[in-house]
């Protein structure tokens, strides 16, 4: 039994819209996990991640953490927002304290923490995104988008979930903001063991940090399971409107062209060692590798 | 949530009534409104509930947006009904205490009620059948003689329209900021007035900062686009007076014309 499971979860906003935004969606996901959520804008992503703690109510079908069904008394569901970290889309509008310190320490503090708890979590919180110390009592107002960014994430971090959710945590910030917080990300997930989910558009992002993959396509989960797996079955990926890493894409089609490469290879550096083994076989010898 | 709440409460449509000039419009229903007040019996406050009979199905506006435009108001009409019961001369009907009720206090309670759904309803028709875009179009063309005054019309209009704008980017942003709080454990839902109160904050000041940047935005943008102000701007959409206007203007004189006669044939309350 995993971390998050659901049962015939189902969603759909408001009366007036037969149309489901999430349905029936059957899905298991192992404690420590680094999983990929991925999908055309509008499949579902967003609103099944606020299934796991218990922003929103399934119209439908049940949601489990750790075992739990989680809306069995609805009155304790503010458990789960401390047990399953959330960080939102653009997580840098919710910045609101006078301070970056009081603002990540807003978590904890409503976890009823006491104060020398809150202090250690919120400086290993800001630790891990990189946020230094003599940042704390600036006005988070004052910091720059990529700053304020992990600032935000912290205030998820600090809550110390057991589960975290990240929604598009690198859209809007340039390149090297972006590896920058991907690493971290990926650094937490190594040091805590803790599952992590990233729901991203990115394709070479899942491929270079997550283990597994959930596919959603038109409300319903289309495929949950190992990255290689996922991006083995391309040309339904590509049929749903949705990518593989550009780097499997040249692959494919150097495996078409007769070259002898696995087109099930995802990551740069495989395909670098591929395409070195073969520039070896055909120019042996030859140092221009 | 927050996404049902519907400001702006435009139905699209082609009816005599959407296709009238909203000034037209704006002019008629402030007349109406005048007549409400000033009819004094039953012949001419019904004859004005009876047009509501006929301008609804006329504008295609179905009956129960009638009711949902009343809900809000429910509790200004029961007020009104109690006072006016109570504090009127007449044939007495009942009496408990010092409260008493008189026949007269009944009949101007029935009045009351009546001319406030009509007030209601009336006005409710302009915002149902005009887009708040032509409405403060309409409102700025109609009252632009105040500019020789100093008024700011324009602009005042254009204020209007932007905050019309931003009213559902608004909503939406609330809610966003509120689950994204919730998602950090913030309580809402729970403890006293003080308590929700203060756990307002976190919503509240993100909100505002998010309005004074997108504020700050729409402003450059207009700028760039060479925005002034009022001065020498004409209308992509120039409001013009045409057949649905010479209509209506027709049927409001009538209509007016039925209701001061019922005032005046009618000497008494029934």
């Amino acid at each position: 039994m995993g971390i998050i499971r659901t049962e015939n979860l189902s969603h759909s906003y408001g009366a007036a819209f037969k149309q489901s935004a999430i349905d029936c969606v059957n899905i298991d996901i192992e404690k420590g996990g680094f999983v990929g959520v991925i999908g055309h804008t509008g499949s579902g992503k967003s609103t099944l991640v606020q299934h796991f703690n218990g922003l929103l109510k399934p119209g439908s079908g049940k949601v489990f953490i750790n075992g739990e069904d989680m809306w069995a008394k609805p009155k304790e569901i503010r458990k789960y927002r401390f047990q399953v970290g959330l960080v939102f889309q653009y997580p840098e509008y919710q910045l609101f304290e006078e301070t970056v310190y009081k603002d990540i320490a807003f978590g904890p503090k409503n976890m009823g923490l006491s104060k020398e708890e809150i202090e250690s979590r919120v400086y290993a919180a800001a630790k891990i995104v990189g946020i230094g110390e003599k940042h704390m009592k600036a006005s988070p107002f004052e910091l720059s988008g990529g700053q304020k960014r992990r600032v935000a994430i912290a205030g998820v971090l600090a809550m110390d979930p057991e589960v975290l959710i990240l929604d598009e945590p690198t859209a809007g910030l340039d390149p090297r903001g972006r590896d920058m917080i991907l690493d971290e990300i990926a650094k937490y997930h190594e040091e805590k063991k803790n599952t992590v989910l990233l729901v991203s558009h990115s394709m070479e992002d899942v491929a270079k940090y997550c283990k597994k993959v959930l596919v959603m396509n038109k409300a319903q989960a289309f495929m949950y399971g190992d990255v290689k797996e996922v991006f083995k079955k391309a040309p339904e990926l590509l049929k749903m409107g949705l990518s593989v890493p550009q780097i499997t894409s040249i692959c494919m089609e150097l495996k078409k062209r007769g070259y002898d490469i696995s087109p099930d290879t995802y990551t740069v550096d495989s395909a670098k060692e591929q395409l070195l083994r073969l520039l070896g076989a055909c120019k042996s010898g030859d140092t221009i590798c | 949530m927050l996404k049902d709440i519907t400001i702006g409460q435009y139905l699209p449509g082609a009816s005599v009534a959407h296709r009238m000039d909203p000034r037209v419009k704006l002019v008629l229903t402030i007349a109406y409104v005048a007549l409400l007040f000033t009819a004094r019996n039953a012949w001419a406050l019904g004859i004005s509930a009876a047009m509501l009979f006929f301008l609804y199905p006329l504008s295609r506006v179905p009956g129960r947006m009638i009711l949902k435009s009343l809900k809000p108001v429910v509790p200004i009409i029961l007020f009104t009904a109690i006072l006016n019961m109570m504090f009127h001369d007449g044939l007495v009907l009942f009496q408990l205490w010092i409260i008493k009720i008189t026949d007269k206090g009944v009949i101007m309670a029935v009045f009351m009620v009546v001319r406030i759904i009509c007030l209601i309803a009336g006005t409710s028709l302009l915002t149902y059948t005009t887009s708040p875009i032509s409405l403060t179009n309409g409102m700025e063309q109609l009252f632009a003689p105040l500019n020789k005054i100093g008024v700011p019309v324009h602009e005042i209009s254009m204020m209007m329209t932007i905050a019309l704008r931003f009213i559902p980017t608004l909503i939406e942003e609330t809610d966003k900021i509120m689950s994204a709080q919730k998602a950090r454990g913030a309580d809402l839902e729970s403890g006293g007035l003080i308590q929700r109160i203060h756990a307002l904050t976190p919503i509240l000041i993100p909100l505002f900062v998010s309005a004074f940047t997108r504020a700050i935005e729409l402003a450059l943008a207009m700028e760039c686009r060479c925005y002034n102000g009022g001065k020498g701007r004409t209308h992509l959409h120039r409001l013009r007076l045409s057949m649905p206007d010479l209509y209506g203007a027709v049927f409001a004189i009538l209509f007016a014309a039925c209701v001061i006669c019922a005032n005046i044939v009618f000497p008494g309350l029934l």
